[in-house]
């Protein structure tokens, strides 16, 4: 499977998901520029980096989710393309109406940057597939937003429909994120947003690899 | 020219840790009666039509659009 990474001014974690990506996939992304409204055919997963696109201005992922490119990647993910937002990428698919909810202020109003842990709430999505349901895997954070909220209706839908894919565990929850969610992915499946760094986990240099499984998993190379 | 002014709050219910922030601020500073705060954002916007209606219709879809998360936000609008 082909992946397509998504450039905006101000991300900052492109490089490390191209790197990600290139390692586990073997082959390089494509790279597409903000204003670009075209990604390769055969491109199977777009990802969106975390980062401060627009200096966070007005709301955070609110000017990039309104760039050309996104209305490709709206288009793309209709048509049952794989897409995931990491960070400011998650911030983005929310502000682009890809995903339910928002990601408000830290309820300690800190920027967090640390290590959490993460339960794996739906191991049956094509992300999470190479992760056994329950298990909790180490995962890094950093970011000021990451807040989940949503109104009450829309929380009992996302929750009846198993689309949480990703819980902090309850002592490690970093930003008061309504019932620990770290990652949801859409009704159909194929989007995914998580506030948590998967690519800074990947091989044993970070310390760990708990993240690989999410990449290998959307890349197809797990057994379904 | 038309001058206006967008007003975006947090919806109620909506928690607004910013909010309470400031409210604990205030205390600090001898303010004793206040009851609550709860912060949001004002955009002064100038446009170039005449047509007060349109510039109320132009107005809302920019609220929408772009200036509030109807997720988390309300928003109105005020002709000066």
């Amino acid at each position: 499977m082909k992946a397509a990474v998504i450039l905006l001014p101000g991300l900052n974690r492109d490089r490390d998901m191209i790197a990600a990506l290139t390692k586990i996939s073997g082959q390089a992304p494509q790279t597409v520029w903000q204003t670009e409204t075209s990604i390769d055919d055969d491109v199977d997963l777009i990802v969106i980096p975390g980062g401060f696109s627009y200096g966070d201005y007005l709301r955070c992922g609110a000017i990039a989710a309104r760039m050309p490119v996104m209305q490709t990647v709206r288009e793309k993910a209709e048509k049952g393309t794989r897409v995931i937002g990491v960070c400011n990428g998650f911030q983005i698919l929310l502000e682009a109406g890809l995903l339910p909810g928002a990601l408000m202020r830290n309820a300690s109003l800190k920027f967090v940057c640390r290590e959490v842990r993460l339960e794996v709430a739906n191991a049956n999505t094509v992300f999470t597939q190479g992760y056994s349901q329950g298990q909790v895997i180490r995962c890094p954070v950093a970011h000021h937003d990451g807040n989940y909220f949503t109104d009450a209706d829309t929380l009992a839908e996302i929750e009846a429909n198993n689309q949480v894919a990703f819980r902090y565990t309850a002592d490690t929850n970093p930003n008061g994120s309504l019932n620990n969610i770290a990652g949801i992915v859409n009704k159909a499946g194929n989007v995914l947003g998580m506030m948590p760094h998967p690519e800074n986990l990947i091989e044993p240099a970070h310390g760990g690899s708990d993240g690989r499984a999410l990449f290998e998993s959307a890349l197809g190379l797990v057994e379904a | 020219m038309i001058k206006a002014r967008v007003t975006v709050t947090l919806k109620n219910g909506v928690l607004d840790p910013q909010g309470k922030a400031i409210e604990h601020a205030l205390g600090g500073l001898g303010f004793s009666g206040v009851d609550s705060v709860r912060q949001g954002k004002v955009f002064d916007v100038v446009l170039e039509t005449s047509d007060r209606a349109r510039a109320e219709a132009e107005l809302k879809a920019m609220g929408e659009k772009l200036l509030a998360n109807t997720v988390i936000e309300d928003f109105s609008v005020e002709v000066i």
